[in-house]
């Protein structure tokens, strides 16, 4: 088997370097930064290279290696890619080096030193292309378990006030999905030693399996279940708010914009071709919970006085979307799904960064904590807005391409769902713009605002734990709101994502012609009924 | 006339190696001057085990031909060499454990003198004395030739005097904690009246077997049991004689013992059973129910289902409520046990399967990670000696980070995390046991895996994520012996976990049984 080394290097540089990260001193801790943004880009600019060696119109997988791993449990070390995989693996080489950047000051306040969490920045880098490039089941699984072992430890180590909860409850959430899905594995791999005398974990032959549809059911579940709770589907879906809200902006970004596309990226990927009666018994369901996740956590969303709860809830309402192109069966709706997981990430991402980026000057996650930034720091509300703008899927933007594909992809197979996933546009409309309208105009007020000598009765002088006071201190109007604009370095961290979400809206077709040709093929793979071209 | 039985003297070389290190010992604590048993002993006890390990390991890959010796009293076979050598192995690490002087101020874990009465004004003149004792060595040694005949054994009698060989001993051990003496002798009595029960048990269960097949060799017993099917005397025997082994093997509900032992007994102790004792049994468990009742299964397939369920259910559940370390270990080691006899279950009717090698080989990675879990416990001190109270591990995570980290490993591994040895292990069981059809169980498994995650998970939470208490214990510096342990261990632990392979392998050609 031809052997390509791009995705072994993409797994192991991050990995080593994640180990030079947290072998350097204490003190080195700049040292610690360079080397893990250097390592970040350099995976960037493999996944760069890789894309340029990939043949949308070739093999279905491409970029393959394989060496022997377990031979006892016919599990290989094998890599590779398709056109859906590649993207997301684009994705994380954009999103790791800005989020090296937000988070380049945010451990140096805290008790514990930077290059720590740099480290496990750098190997949750590993383990997520590993999970994206695995070709063998066990192999995925693997990753996808050990990928909860670093974040675990930076929502833990790094989070908010509730972090201890949050970290466990996360990885609890996600360890049940995961036992659940080994169990899914295992039942695999046994049908596979029945079926072709000896079990394997390969993709490509365990999808030639020809499955008794009630086994099927069974199977599809243990995957299902596991996905749906990374995805995360209502009602599976409670620990990513309190992940969401506790983790650093960085662990965030990368939770919500790569991490849980691990669910959805799986539906595609394993549920949709291994199992495809099971799947299309199933549909109706998920599509039910599709709906219901896009309606109900935008109304949650709109519920929340917490901005990085907020962002979760929204990011729950667009899995529903994801969802809802996928389990329509239709390629174009597949492929608007997999564009929306990109587009997610980068729109999120940059969502979650600005909010971030807000939440270090005023030292509170409050809505009602923040009023009037855009006159004082209009660089930041500029980007919030086009964040925001982003994420509620304005024409122009990236998400509007993915969105509408989704929808008029879904529309003929399903149009009492489709109709229904519409209203979440408008709601989204609603929770985006309120937040942005309170926080960044009206009048100066919050933990932002400085008295001034001659005010009468200012509030507390420093912001810390200000947030209650404040608000019940009597509309302390007068005042000095005190905020930085966005420096050099913000800049540079907002500036390719905003560059993004505008190229990508503008001009979606390189990203298009990667993902078509693979959705095609999962979709057929499935028996749907626009299959698209052969395979 | 009495015939000379046949004897194998190469087959039987790693027993006679440890045994002999045993019996040396005890001559040398009778004849040696006091300063320089100490030294003598731990070398003595290394050579027999480490010795014993490598002449196993000789023998395996000398392709020795599978068969039995001493009047085939003993069996030779991939199954009982693999056994052998993880106790030897498992057996030589604990020793360095037990050789630890540098942590504690007494430099020793063991109570100098064990017949002084515990708090009398002799008992502390001692306490700070720079005494050791040597007599753990050579009872250990003991123990270790025991468990390793008991997983050679192929008949019941040779298997209970075997039993009776690792037990004693460990009776003794247990109860020579040099702090919290009354705790460690409660927990030696506990462990010794409830273990002469199961004796008992084993015992009684044997001359009922015996009374209903006429012999006491396993190879006899399966006989009998083709012809005469479900002899209602058999079948009582071979439960009684479960019983004695599950007791020892600490599997629910025959566990009440394990906590309260496990939390009494010095901690090297504690983890030389935890590793060792586990191995033993389970390999005596499965000689019995393959060799000699493989024939009649349905009499003991339902019962060890469910034992394996109470078992990790009690184990997982019980386990979150614990606030000692120690006592957590324990359950885990409940669970874990459990755990275990899904794979057992997992070895198809004429040895088939993928069960022996998946259980053989979860024998060796836990016994690894838990030996390595209880060597940090080692460590974590205060001034009454170990601080194996959770709250007093907040924080440990800053103030050392390298023993956090070490623990962190083992805690992981123990709940089954992937790139870890408890990982590898759990799938090959569970892959054993849905093979087999027993998927509700592997199911069971699955949720008792996720309950259990939890009081791990708990302990890396305090470790890490709290703020450090204000007079916490401190980590003490390992000497070499404790140091060794724990880096072969923790590196056992994550090869086992990312690289398998050879040793599954291994596992794999040595999964068969004579007799």
């Amino acid at each position: 088997m031809s052997a390509s080394l791009y995705l072994v290097a993409m797994i192991a540089l991050p990995a080593v370097g994640a180990a030079v990260v947290a072998a350097l001193p204490r003190e080195r801790s700049l040292l610690a930064k360079q080397v893990t943004l250097g390592v970040s880009l350099a995976v960037l600019l493999l996944a760069v290279l890789a894309t340029l060696a990939f043949d949308p119109g070739g093999e279905r997988f491409q970029l393959t290696s394989s060496i022997s791993w377990i031979p006892d449990f016919g599990a290989d070390f094998a890599l590779g890619v398709d056109g859906i995989a590649l993207v997301m693996l684009l994705l994380i080489g954009v999103l790791v080096p800005l989020v090296v950047g937000a988070s380049w000051h945010e451990a140096d306040a805290g008790p514990r030193p930077p290059r720590v969490f740099f480290a496990w920045l750098l190997l949750l880098e590993a383990m997520m292309v590993g999970v994206f490039a695995a070709t063998d089941v066990l192999l995925f699984y693997v990753f996808f378990e050990a990928m909860l072992v670093p974040m675990y430890f930076l929502i833990g180590s790094f989070g908010g006030p509730r972090r201890q909860y949050a970290a466990v409850k996360f990885f609890l959430y996600s360890l049940v999905g995961g036992l659940i899905m080994l169990a899914a594995v295992i039942g695999l791999y046994v049908v596979s030693t029945s079926q072709l005398g000896e079990g394997t974990f390969a993709f490509d032959a365990l999808r030639q399996l020809d499955i008794d549809p009630d086994v099927q059911k069974l199977l599809f579940l243990g995957f299902f279940i596991a996905f749906a709770i990374k995805a995360p589907l209502v009602p599976l879906h409670t620990w990513l708010p309190d992940s969401g809200a506790e983790a650093p902006i960085g662990g965030a970004v990368l939770l919500v914009g790569v991490l849980d596309k691990v669910g959805t990226f799986g539906f595609l990927r394993y549920c949709l071709p291994l199992f495809p009666d099971a799947s299309r018994f199933f549909a109706p369901f998920v599509l039910v919970l599709a709906v219901v996740g896009i309606l109900y956590a935008a109304l949650l969303a709109m519920g929340q006085s917490d901005m990085k709860r907020l962002v979760s809830y929204t990011s729950i309402s667009h899995f529903g979307f994801i969802a809802l192109g996928i389990f329509a069966f239709t390629t174009e709706a597949g492929t608007g799904a997999v564009l929306y997981m990109v587009n997610h990430g980068i729109a999120t991402g940059l969502l979650f960064i600005v909010v971030g980026m807000l939440i270090a000057r005023g030292g509170s996650r409050e809505i009602g904590d923040y009023g009037g930034v855009a006159r004082h720091a209009p660089k930041l509300a500029g980007a919030f807005l086009v964040a925001g703008l982003a994420s509620l899927a304005l024409p122009g933007t990236n998400s509007f391409v993915s969105e509408f594909l989704v929808l008029i992809g879904a529309f003929p197979e399903r149009p009492v769902f489709t109709v229904l996933a519409t209203a979440g546009i408008i709601l989204a409309a609603l929770y985006i713009l309120l937040m942005y309208q309170r926080t960044m105009h009206g009048p100066a007020r919050g933990v932002l605002l400085e008295a001034v000598d001659d005010a009468p009765a200012g509030p507390p002088p420093t912001g810390g734990g200000g947030a209650t006071a404040v608000a019940a201190a009597p509309a302390p109007a007068r005042g000095v709101l005190r905020v930085r604009d966005l420096d050099r370095r913000e800049l540079a961290v907002v500036a390719p994502l905003i560059a993004l979400i505008i190229g990508l809206g503008v001009y979606p077709q390189p990203l298009l012609d990667l993902i078509e040709p693979a959705v095609s093929a999962t979709m057929s793979d499935v028996g749907a009924a626009s299959g698209g071209t052969d395979r | 006339m009495i015939d000379v039985p046949d004897l194998d003297i190469a087959a039987l070389a790693p027993l006679l190696l440890v045994l002999g290190a045993a019996c040396i010992g005890v001559l040398v604590e009778a004849f040696a001057p006091r300063h320089v048993r100490h030294p003598v002993q731990v070398t003595l006890a290394l050579v027999g085990t480490v010795g014993a390990l490598a002449a196993t390991l000789l023998l395996a890959l000398g392709g020795h031909e599978d068969g039995v010796t001493a009047g085939a009293a003993l069996a030779v076979d991939g199954a009982a060499l693999f056994l052998q050598a993880t106790i030897a192995g498992l057996g030589a690490l604990s020793i360095l454990l037990f050789a630890e002087r540098s942590l504690d101020p007494a430099k020793s874990a063991f109570v100098a003198s064990a017949a002084v009465p515990a708090g009398s004004s002799r008992d502390r003149e001692l306490m700070t004395a720079e005494r050791v004792q040597t007599e753990v060595y050579p009872l250990a040694t003991f123990a270790i030739g025991g468990m390793m005949l008991f997983v050679a054994a192929n008949d019941l009698l040779v298997m209970f005097v075997a039993l009776e060989v690792l037990s004693l001993p460990l009776y003794l051990i247990s109860g020579m904690a040099r702090r919290r003496r009354l705790l460690s002798q409660e927990a030696a009595v506990k462990y010794f009246l409830l273990g002469a029960f199961a004796s008992a048990f084993f015992l009684y269960g044997l001359a009922l077997v015996y009374g209903a097949t006429g012999s006491v060799r396993l190879s006899d017993i399966r006989e009998a049991g083709l012809d005469g099917g479900g002899d209602v005397l058999m079948v009582l025997g071979l439960g009684l004689l479960i019983v004695g082994l599950l007791f020892k093997a600490s599997v629910a509900p025959f566990h009440t013992w394990t906590p309260d032992v496990y939390q009494g007994a010095p901690t090297p102790v504690t983890a030389f059973m935890a590793a060792c004792t586990k191995v033993a049994a389970f390999g005596a468990i499965l000689r019995l129910l393959y060799v000699a009742f493989g024939t009649a299964e349905w009499t003991w397939r339902p019962l060890i289902y469910a034992v394996a369920i109470v078992s990790m259910i009690v184990g997982a559940v019980l386990g979150l409520t614990q606030t000692d370390l120690k006592r957590m270990l324990a359950y885990s080691s409940v669970a874990h046990a459990g755990f275990l006899l899904t794979g057992v279950l997992g070895l198809g009717a004429g040895g088939t399967g993928s069960g022996l090698a998946a259980t053989m080989f979860y024998l060796l990675a836990y016994g690894l990670t838990t030996l390595g879990a209880f060597a940090v416990l080692t460590l974590v001190r205060d001034g009454d000696g170990e601080a194996t109270h959770l709250s007093q591990w907040a924080g440990l995570g800053a103030r050392s980070p390298l023993t956090a980290a070490v623990m962190s490993l083992f805690l992981l591994a123990l709940a089954g995390i992937p790139l870890t040895a408890g990982f590898t292990g759990k799938f090959a069981v569970f892959r054993a046991a849905i093979e087999e059809g027993a998927w509700p169980l592997a199911v069971v498994a699955l949720v008792a895996s996720a309950v259990a995650a939890f009081f791990y998970l708990r302990v890396i939470v305090l470790m890490y994520f709290s703020e450090p208490v204000a007079d916490g214990p401190t980590v003490g510096v390992a000497g070499i012996p404790t140091t060794l342990v724990l880096a072969i261990t923790a590196t056992a632990t994550l090869a086992l976990g990312i690289l398998p392979g050879a040793v599954l392998d291994l596992a794999e050609q040595a999964a068969r049984f004579v007799g």
